[in-house]
């Protein structure tokens, strides 16, 4: 359309200066995490002269951040499992049944988007600890399952109601089952919306803290954003290790997200069209 | 004279009659799936969000403490909300973010959306950058960010204004009591302006390139182009974009929580912080979850009335 220009090479330095700017934090950042407690009392703003990598040996094994990372990939892919499963199902149902009791029902997980969560949470604890799933997998899990449906359900039901019936119908005709035409027909056509749906909730999920702080602290399966907060806590005034651990902490995700780029930037811009 | 072909037109519409709706809806009741489908997650939900939920609503109405036995004190709680300072204030410092984030991260991700639509070739890099903070925990984000707000004047934020010869600005960001609210709402503006700036993204490669092209051709300057052309037909954009900062603005709290827990005195309490702190510090459960029923009911009556208004400014457009 239009053609490079002055203008443009103008916007372009402007940019590049906003970004700089914005980077300023990240700059920060990085740069304390590779000097000694001397070099940032004395040049706090400096390159690191010489950069030293104690502090990431120091913040890896003090933080165990190896086990973290563990237990919140576990808990964000089993959530997403089963968001994804038994939500996708419930909204294949809310989407086909014409029934009145079923839109009463898409309307009632609606419900649950503008319910801060905090209205149930004692309840909920109450609930776990007498079941005695306090600082188990299954509690948190559960928890995410739970509290990400309503949105899941969303997304996939305006998906769902979107694609003509007729691919379903045809496979009913054949003899198929509901369940076999859902699973071999209408959920590979899904694809596109599963991505945002599991993207939406894989980030929400992975950096959550209130929940795992509630339902973990303390326990062998902290998540890194927990972990991360026990560590900054003990190590508070000691800046350079603190930073090595929040790079070590943000990096699986940082690296998740420079890999698929372009597909969570999408998932992000679309998710909530409606 | 014209009687008859008046009859000739009408006939037409009542003569082949419609198809009646009966088999139609026959055929598609078959074509429902079973109950089952919707079983579990119906399960799933009710266990984790609407029985504790309808729970929380009970407990507003009594005294309990989290543990034994418990009486309904009726609005009590309420009551005792209406004099309660900290819960007061925490309720407009809930409001002033929640107002000043929408603005702010709004208005700088518009800019920043119109700046990396631009031919410009850094584009993909800078949308990156700028979006990459939004997959990041703000648990950590209020942890770097409260290093940038240290109050020593060489480090932090307070160096960098050194260092460029503005070091007359230099504050105690999150130590002043009158300045900490607006630091937290800088630092949530950081993380999520990017978050904004993608949706504000898709509505402007949603908006064809010969409605902008037409309005060049039309004699129309880059600003009487933004304002009649491309911010009316960004208003499903702005929607969204609203909707989503004032429903995680009521709702913050990883970020005070973690950058200054509320303080200095109730400087930077909010809502989320208040209900927390009076459930697990001070063991006032049946209080607790009331201050949780008014943010909901706040969450609840803001999100239906930027629903309608802003659902009607997109139909004008």
């Amino acid at each position: 359309m239009k053609r490079y220009g002055p203008r443009t090479l103008l916007l372009e330095l402007l940019m590049v200066a906003v970004a700089v700017a914005f980077l300023f934090p990240v700059y920060a950042l990085i740069t304390l995490s590779f000097k000694d407690p001397g070099q940032i009392a004395a040049h706090p703003l400096s390159l690191p002269s010489p950069p030293t990598l104690d502090n990431y040996s120091g913040a890896w094994s003090s933080a165990s951040l190896g086990g973290a990372l563990l237990s919140s990939t576990l808990i964000t892919v089993v959530s997403l499992v089963l968001l994804i499963a038994i939500g996708s199902c419930a909204a294949y149902f809310l989407a086909r049944t014409g029934t009145r009791l079923g839109y009463g029902l898409y309307i009632l997980f609606l419900l649950g988007i503008v319910l801060p969560f905090q209205l149930g949470m004692i309840p909920l604890y109450n609930l776990f600890s007498r079941l005695d799933l306090i600082g188990s997998y299954q509690a948190i899990i559960l928890f995410y399952t739970g509290i990400q449906l309503p949105f899941t359900v969303f997304l996939y039901t305006g998906f769902i109601r979107a694609l003509p019936p007729e691919y379903a119908a045809a496979a009913l005709v054949d003899g198929a089952s509901h369940l076999q035409a859902y699973t071999r027909i209408v959920f590979p056509l899904l694809r596109p919306i599963t991505g945002t749906v599991l993207i939406l909730n894989a980030v929400f999920i992975w950096n959550d803290f209130f929940t795992p702080l509630l339902y973990l602290a303390g326990s062998d399966k902290e998540t890194i954003p927990v972990r991360i907060f026990a560590f900054v806590g003990q190590y508070v005034s000691d800046y350079g290790l603190v930073f090595a651990g929040l790079v070590l902490g943000a990096i699986p995700i940082l690296v998740v997200f420079l890999v698929l780029q372009r597909y969570v930037i999408k998932g992000f811009a679309s998710g909530l069209k409606g | 004279m014209t009687r008859p072909s008046s009859v000739a037109t009408a006939a037409p519409d009542t003569g082949p009659a419609p198809p009646p709706g009966r088999p139609i809806r026959r055929r598609r009741n078959r074509l429902s799936p079973p109950w089952l489908f919707v079983a579990p997650a119906l399960l799933v939900y009710a266990a984790v969000v609407l029985y504790p939920a309808a729970s929380g609503v009970l407990y507003a109405f009594t005294d309990w403490s989290g543990i034994g036995d418990w009486s309904f004190v009726g609005l009590r709680n309420f009551d005792s909300l209406l004099s309660d300072d900290r819960a007061l204030g925490s309720l407009k410092n809930t409001l002033l973010l929640t107002v000043a984030i929408v603005v702010v991260q709004n208005g700088i991700g518009l800019l920043l959306a119109l700046g990396v639509h631009a031919r410009i070739k850094s584009r993909m890099v800078l949308r990156a950058i700028f979006f990459a903070p939004v997959v990041v925990s703000p648990v950590m984000v209020a942890f770097l960010w409260k290093y940038v707000y240290n109050p020593d004047p060489g480090a932090g934020l307070n160096g960098l204004l050194g260092a460029i010869g503005l070091g007359s600005l230099r504050q105690d960001w999150l130590g002043d009591p009158s300045l900490a609210l607006w630091s937290i709402a800088a630092m949530v503006v950081w993380q999520h302006a990017g978050y904004s700036m993608v949706i504000f993204l898709a509505g402007l490669e949603g908006i064809g390139k010969d409605v902008q092209e037409a309005a060049t051709i039309d004699g129309a300057g880059a600003f009487t182009r933004f304002r009649y052309v491309t911010w009316p037909l960004l208003a499903p954009s702005t929607t969204i974009n609203v909707m989503l900062s004032t429903i995680g603005g009521l709702k913050l709290f990883d970020q005070v929580f973690a950058a200054t827990g509320g303080g200095p005195g109730n400087a930077t309490e909010t809502l989320s912080t208040v209900l927390y702190k009076e459930a697990f510090v001070f063991g006032r459960y049946g209080y607790s979850t009331a201050v949780a029923l008014v943010l909901a009911l706040f969450v609840a009556a803001v999100s239906l009335v930027q629903i309608r208004y802003l659902r009607a400014r997109e139909d004008k457009a």
